[in-house]
This record gives structure tokens, sequence and C-alpha cells, in this order.
């Protein structure tokens, strides 16, 4: 069952197209990888996937219905996902105010904010740093907060912007596990932008290369490993492409 | 009597005259703090909201407000004072309230004053907020208003000290309430020293007057007094820019 649907869809700053006529459609409770090199547009292909942008062309239907852009539509599509940049920011505040700012502007009671917070930091491997000054984290600690904050409210989607990308093999694989855990025990869908092939391999059920702000091909993980349809995702693939 | 003892007997009789609790003096630092308190504190409820709008929307006519806002920043007080004369004046506009040479004339000269300076160091401190903290805010859910309440979450200590900025500015300014206040106190005589209890003299204006009238005891003891409350203001401004 399909929860986005991206049809025709074209982004343009100025003269730079930055999307190119992008179909694709994102299956319910899937880890989908937007896979491709720096600058290919994954981040704004998240971007447009969490409303924060609108396309220049096409359409973005979420859930069944077609986003056209009225502000409550938006706001409610919107409190249905997190988007998880690839460097954490930090409110000036403590770990469980930052955690619980989801629930609370989602007017959720003080007892359950409680219960929802501890429970999101105990996932991510921060139980007990409850009241430490969010800023004093370390770098690893800081994305897991990120992510603590952005799955306590239950999100149905949940988009990751090359969420390991600073991180060291340590925090990588506790990142990966928070991931694996959160899609099984909530079916959350995900999809998260990376250039890291043996993260897709690890985590990833479907993938999407893109090159140059074009969807050069969607397929299983497995396909695109072993048997590529296109010629550019083969040499990607292979390391043989220099861009 | 040569120029050191003059000093030291001036600075004696000043401390004196502080902590016998003179009523003069205090009375002249009671409308120092009542008139720039207030108008700070009226300054900061437009200053506040104002660059929060002149930040986050996107009107007809912001850049003009900028643009007065930082012209505002550099406005000479004697031009205001002047201008709030002329508007209070019997003769002038809005000369039937009879607010000239009231603490009411000088509350609004020095709102004049300091509103622009609120403002302007406002803005810097919401420009300073980073833009991801706003967006982070929009990917979790917020809209606008949330967007806004991080904002000045962000930018707290920023705007405090630019509270206290506008506080320090007004309690040393003396050209625009000397004109509209008319440093008046009340007549008779009150414990023998001054001429009674302010009315719309404060520490600026009474050093000014008591310097011509070469009471220097009385001068260097509101100088004191005005400098250790000006202190404290930018004691507290540095302490907030610390923590933050």
């Amino acid at each position: 069952m399909e929860i986005f649907r991206i049809e025709k869809l074209w982004v343009k700053y100025g003269e730079k197209e930055a999307l190119k006529n992008i179909d694709l459609v994102i299956r319910r409770g899937e880890i989908f990888a937007l896979m491709g090199p720096s600058g290919a547009g994954k981040t704004t292909l998240l971007r447009i996937l969490n409303l924060f942008e609108k396309p220049t062309d096409g359409c973005l239907v979420f859930e069944g219905v077609r986003l056209n852009g009225t502000h409550m539509e938006k706001i409610n599509a919107r409190r249905k996902m997190s988007l998880l940049f690839q460097t954490p920011s930090v409110f000036s505040a403590s770990v469980f105010e930052n955690v619980a700012y989801g629930l609370k502007i989602r007017g959720v009671d003080k007892d359950t904010m409680e219960e929802k917070v501890i429970n999101a930091l105990t996932i991510v491997g921060l139980d007990g740093k409850e009241r430490q000054k969010a800023r004093t984290l370390s770098g690893g600690e800081a994305q897991r907060m990120a992510f603590a904050r952005a799955i306590v409210y239950d999100p149905d989607i949940l988009l990751l912007d090359e969420p390991t990308s600073n991180l060291d093999p340590a925090n990588v694989a506790k990142i990966e596990e928070i991931i694996m855990r959160i899609r099984s025990e909530r079916g959350t869908t995900i999809v998260f932008a990376t250039h890291n092939m043996y993260q897709v391999k690890r985590i990833a059920d479907r993938v999407g290369i893109l090159l140059n702000g074009e969807l050069i091909e969607v397929n299983g993980k497995e396909r695109i490993f072993a048997a590529p349809e296109d010629a550019r995702t083969k040499a990607f693939v292979n390391g043989e492409m220099i861009y | 009597m040569n120029s050191t003892d003059f000093l030291l007997e001036g600075m004696i009789n000043a401390f004196s005259l502080i902590f016998s609790l003179n009523p003069y003096i205090l009375s002249i630092t009671g409308v120092s703090l009542k008139v720039s308190g207030t108008a700070t504190l009226l300054a900061a409820l437009t200053a506040i909201p104002l660059a929060f709008a002149l930040s986050f929307c996107n009107f007809r006519g912001r850049q003009v407000m900028i643009t007065l806002v930082n012209t505002g920043m550099g406005l000479p007080p004697v031009f205001v004072g002047l201008f709030i004369f002329l508007m209070l004046v019997p003769a002038g506009p809005f000369g039937q309230l009879n607010w000239i040479f009231t603490p009411g004339a000088m509350i609004i000269a020095q709102y004049i004053i300091v509103t622009p300076i609120i403002t302007g160091i406002s803005i810097a401190a919401i420009k300073a907020v980073p833009r991801s903290i706003i967006e982070t805010a929009y990917t979790l859910g917020g809209d606008r208003k949330d967007t806004v309440i991080v904002t000045l979450h962000e930018a707290k200590f920023g705007i405090i000290t630019a509270v206290l900025a506008g506080l320090g500015r007004a309690l040393s300014e003396v050209g625009a309430i000397l004109i509209v206040g008319g440093n008046i106190a009340y007549t008779g005589s009150i414990g023998g020293i001054g001429e009674g209890l302010s009315y719309t003299r404060t520490l600026t204006t009474a050093i000014t007057l008591e310097t011509s009238r070469a009471d220097i005891s009385t001068s260097i003891a509101l100088g004191i007094i005005l400098v250790t409350i000006v202190l404290f203001v930018n004691l507290l401004a540095n302490a907030i820019q610390r923590r933050e």
C-alpha cells in the first residue's frame, strides 16, 4: 500500500534543475534508500516529501490525498512525519525539553509526555540524561537525541538526511539498529538519503538512484546491486562513476 | 583650598548625602528610575513584537521601517526633546493635554529614544538564531506560531540584553528630558538641603543643575548613584551574555 506518490515532479532554482521529472511511489512500512552522489538532489527530494519546499511542477500525493498546498493540509500532513537533518540542530534547553518538543506542540498531557520521552530516550540509549543541557552532548549523542525527538510522537514516516555521515562506527551501528527497531516495532515508513552503499545493503528494502536530479532507477536492493537495469546505476554501485 | 582638598571634601560630603538617605537625592533617584523604567517597559512592549514582525513577515513598507529603526538608533535626544516639546506646548497640536513639564512627557521622549534601540538589537538577536533551529521546529510539525516561540526562546538572552541596553540609554539620557521635563523640583525647603523633592528632576538633569550652581557635593553624589545604577544594568547585561 502506497503512502507517498510523486508524479512528474520538477524543482528548479532559476536555471538550475534540482529535480527532473520524478515519478516515485513509497510503500507504507518500507525502508527506502535514496542513494546518489553529493548534489544529486537527495536532500531536495526529502524536503519536498516533508512539504518543506514547493515543487516547481508536478504533484505529491500523501496517503491518497493530493496536496495542493492549503496551510492546514500541509500542517496536518507534516505532523505525521519527521525529518532528521544530517547535522542535528539542538534547542537551547535540556535533553528532556528537546525530545518533548514535538509532543508539546501537539498538546500531549504531562504524564504521557514524560512516559514517551523516557521511552524514546531509552530506545536511543540516552536514558538518564534527561536533565542534561542538550548542547553539552557529544556529536553522536546529539544525533541520537535528535532521533529520539523525531520518533517520540510516533510519526508514520521518518525522513532521514544522511543520518550517520558524521558519526563514528559505534554510533552508526546504534542508529542503524534504532532504524530497524522502529520499523519492526511501529511499522514506521523510513526514507533515508545516503551515499553509503554498505549501509543501503544493511538496512534498505528498496533503493532509488538519483543522479543530477534524475531518478534513474528504483528497485529492490538485491536487484540494484546484483543486476541493475540502468548502465549508470551499474557504474555508480561499482564505483566506476566519476562525479 | 587646593584642588585635591576640594575634590576630597566633595567626595566626603557626597557619600554623607548618600548614606544619610537625603530625601532630595532619593526623590531624584526615584523619578529617574520611574521615568526610565516606565519608558523602557513601554518601549520593550512595542519593540519586541515589532522586531519579530520585521524579522518574520514580508509586508509593504518593511524595508522603510527597518531604515527608520536604524535611523532611530542614532537619533539625537535633543531633537526628540524639541519635537515632543513642540507637540506638547500649549500652542502645539497636543497642548490641551497639559503634559508638558510632566513625568509623562519625559516618558514619551525616552520611549521614542529607546524603542528603536531595543528593536534594532532584538532584530540582531533574532537573526542570530540559526535557520536550522527554525527548520527543525517545522520538521517536528510546528507551524508559524511555534517557530516564532522557538525563536523567542533561542533569542531570549539577546532580547533581554536589548532591553537592558535600552534602560541604560534611558537612565543616562539628559537632553530630551531636560527640554520636555523642565528639571522641576517642588518649591519649599526639605531638611535645609536643595529646594524640595523632585517632580521632573532626574539624576542626569539634576547633575547639570547642581554643577551650574557649584554644588559639587550633590553633583558627585548624584553622579555616583547614576554610575552605580548604569554599571549594575551593564553588569547584568554582561552576566546574561556570558550565560548565553
